[in-house]
């Protein structure tokens, strides 16, 4: 087992593509400023100087062609990681993700597959307003075909990103800018975290609290907040959306027999109320209280310092909503 | 109404002062020849079985454009991929799809390309290079760019061609791709197949600019216009564009000016096209026109082509009789291949 050492979520991610690269010829890296520039989030860094213009591929601002134009690499031979700059810039690459990466595969009886994985940047925190904010992983995870993960630690990003590389189906790779600074044990050399396999991320015995993406972080704070109250919270980090570890999240809910569900992602329609449902219909006789949702706030999220803390969940916040689900009667 | 993007007086005035394209040698013009006449009996008898009632959904038919596919694919081997839109049939077969297994993926039979689950617009021949006919007006046209990019790294000079209608040259996406097509000197061939009608509406009430070939040209992409009736033609500008792709030189742009005998899809009752205008096309029609070249040149007589007619008619019938005997997929199909 090669040992860990602490490295950020930003420095985890590009390790694995340098490693995936170096690896398999046919994996390329393409999009907006991802070349000499290294990403507008230095989130590419030096992959250009190594691997040079034929497999780091910076894109005019045409998401739309340029993703169709990674789904078309995919179908023959490559294999892109394509980036898009801002997670709310997905909706311009909607019908060549839902409507062609998504289906091929399907569509053609296994003639085709599509391996390529779409890694967008979401998340408050910067200020940037109702279209540079979003977290919209809820449009992705509800198309069949694709397959979409959340890393939440450096290790998960680093071995999320190895597996969604060498996965042979379309990956949606949903990363937090505000986690690109977090440090953490990260192993060196290869390392894969499996798709479609949660994790616990704190164990606990009194409320099962699911958290995706930095919302794990924030979990992992109330956590503490909640265990100076007397609470012993569990938190279960999905990792993958699609597919969705259900028996995980069940297991825990069986034995805390309350479950809370955070995530960045608005709440009307999203995630929370999948995962919900879900608790509820395989351990509804092991519940003692209705599984709680919380996510963003319903509204276009303002750039505003005093507001834009207000849409996502804080620790003390998520803590003292979670107190109240415990001592429910 | 009329539409004059595409008006067939144009292209006449433009053949009449063009030399004719030299025919090829006999056994290569009776092939061009064999796959329109295929193209066009598996049509036909799709026309007449839609009419029965024995075609799941709606159909999307070709006739009348045969000579873009065969043209453009005759210029193609089995390692240079297309993408082909929701009037595909005539591309996938001109790039060699079987005949039994195109009638019944279009039937929704089992044994079809898609395990009769994906139909007529989702017709995918990995074996042959087709990455797929396509539901969405465009959606084909930046796969063909990725396969070409892909082709390009894979360095031995295999091409990528795209087909798509005029009511493509409307969507933002073909400018997208061209645009990267001609930055990264792409091995691609984009084909617009100019039939005059973007579904029920004439071209020219929703086009600005009424000579299509200057969207190719505005990226610097060597464009041509081509008569689309025309097999030889088309094949002859299908060379010019694949010679340059193969070299290195980057993509093409054709505008073929082509008819659709049909509506948008069968059973649209094309109130909006008049008789005399179906009639003119159909003068030009690129089988009579081949066929008719090659006898009055000696190579063909009339019986031969008959007999072509006759083959290419009984290989149809074979294929849907194959489907009718084969199998609708079950339960089981419904959740195999949406992961790999």
């Amino acid at each position: 087992m090669p040992e860990p050492r602490i490295i950020t979520y930003r420095a985890a991610i590009l390790e694995a593509l340098f490693a995936e690269m170096r690896r398999d010829p046919a994996v390329l890296v393409m999009g907006e400023d991802v070349g000499a520039a290294g990403g507008v989030f230095k989130q590419a860094a030096g992959l250009f100087e190594e691997f040079g213009a034929e497999r780091v591929i910076d894109t005019p601002i045409s998401e739309s062609g340029a993703f169709g134009i990674a789904a078309g690499a995919a179908m023959s031979g490559s294999r892109p990681v394509f980036e898009v700059m801002f997670g709310d810039f997905i909706t311009l690459v909607m019908d060549q993700l839902a409507n062609q990466a998504a289906k091929v595969h399907y569509m053609s009886a296994g003639q085709f597959t599509v391996p390529l994985v779409l890694r967008t940047a979401v998340g408050i925190g910067a200020n940037l307003g109702p279209q540079h904010s979003q977290s919209l992983h809820a449009w992705a995870a509800h198309i069949p075909g694709l397959k979409v993960v959340m890393p939440s630690t450096p290790a998960d990003a680093k071995g999320l990103m190895a597996a969604a590389i060498r996965d042979d189906n379309p990956v949606v790779y949903f990363e937090d800018r505000t986690l690109y600074t977090l440090r953490g044990d990260t192993p060196q050399g290869d390392h894969l975290v499996p798709i479609g396999v949660a994790d616990v991320k704190r164990a606990g015995e009194d409320v099962t609290i699911v958290a995706t993406s930095r919302m794990v972080q924030v979990a992992l704070a109330a956590a503490e907040l909640l265990a100076a109250d007397g609470i012993s919270a569990e938190v279960v980090d999905p990792r993958s959306l699609v597919p969705l570890d259900v028996a995980t999240l069940v297991a825990s809910v069986r034995k805390t027999s309350r479950a809370v569900v955070v995530d960045g992602g608005y709440r009307q329609y999203g995630i929370t109320g999948e995962i919900a449902a879900t608790l509820a219909e395989q351990a509804f006789d092991w519940l003692d209280a209705p599984v709680m949702r919380i996510g963003a706030e319903n509204v276009p999220i303002p750039f505003s310092r005093s507001l834009e803390p207000l849409v996502v969940p804080d620790a003390a916040r998520l803590a003292k909503a979670v107190a109240a689900l415990v001592r429910r009667r | 109404m009329q539409s004059s993007m595409n008006d067939p007086a144009k292209g006449k005035r433009k053949s009449a002062a063009a030399a004719e394209p030299p025919l090829l040698a006999a056994e290569q013009s009776l092939a061009l020849l064999r796959q329109m006449q295929l193209i066009r009996a598996f049509e036909e008898k799709l026309r007449s079985l839609f009419s029965a009632g024995l075609v799941p959904g709606l159909l999307h038919l070709c006739a009348g454009q045969e000579a873009v596919a065969v043209g453009v694919c005759a210029e193609l081997g089995a390692t240079d991929v297309i993408a082909s839109n929701h009037r595909g049939h005539g591309h996938c077969l001109a790039k060699g799809a079987r005949v039994d297994r195109m009638m019944a993926e279009v039937l929704g039979r089992r044994s079809g390309y898609g395990l009769g689950r994906s139909g007529t617009l989702h017709l995918y021949d990995a074996a042959n290079g087709n990455l797929g006919t396509n539901g969405i007006v465009g959606g084909g046209i930046p796969l063909a760019a990725g396969a070409a990019l892909s082709l390009k790294r894979r360095g031995r000079g295999e091409v990528a061609a795209c087909f798509f209608g005029d009511g493509a040259l409307n969507q933002g996406l073909l400018f997208e791709v061209l645009n990267m097509a001609a930055i990264w000197r792409l091995p691609a061939i984009f084909v617009c197949e100019n039939n005059g009608y973007g579904e029920f509406t004439a071209s020219e009430d929703v086009t600005a600019g009424l000579n299509p070939v200057a969207r190719g040209a505005v990226f610097d992409i060597p464009s041509e216009a081509v008569d689309g009736m025309d097999v030889l033609a088309v094949r002859a500008a299908a060379a010019r564009a694949v010679t340059r792709a193969r070299a290195g030189e980057g993509p093409s742009f054709l505008v073929c000016t082509t008819y659709r005998y049909g509506g948008h899809h069968v059973g649209d009752s094309q109130d909006y096209k008049d008789a005399d205008e179906a009639r003119a096309w159909r003068e030009k029609d690129p089988i009579l026109r081949l066929s008719r070249r090659l006898e009055a040149e000696g190579m063909a007589s009339a019986d031969r082509i008959a007999a072509l007619a006759a083959e290419v008619q009984a290989e149809v019938l074979a294929a849907v009789e194959a489907a009718n005997a084969d199998a609708l997929p079950t339960a089981d199909d419904l959740g195999s291949f949406l992961y790999a």
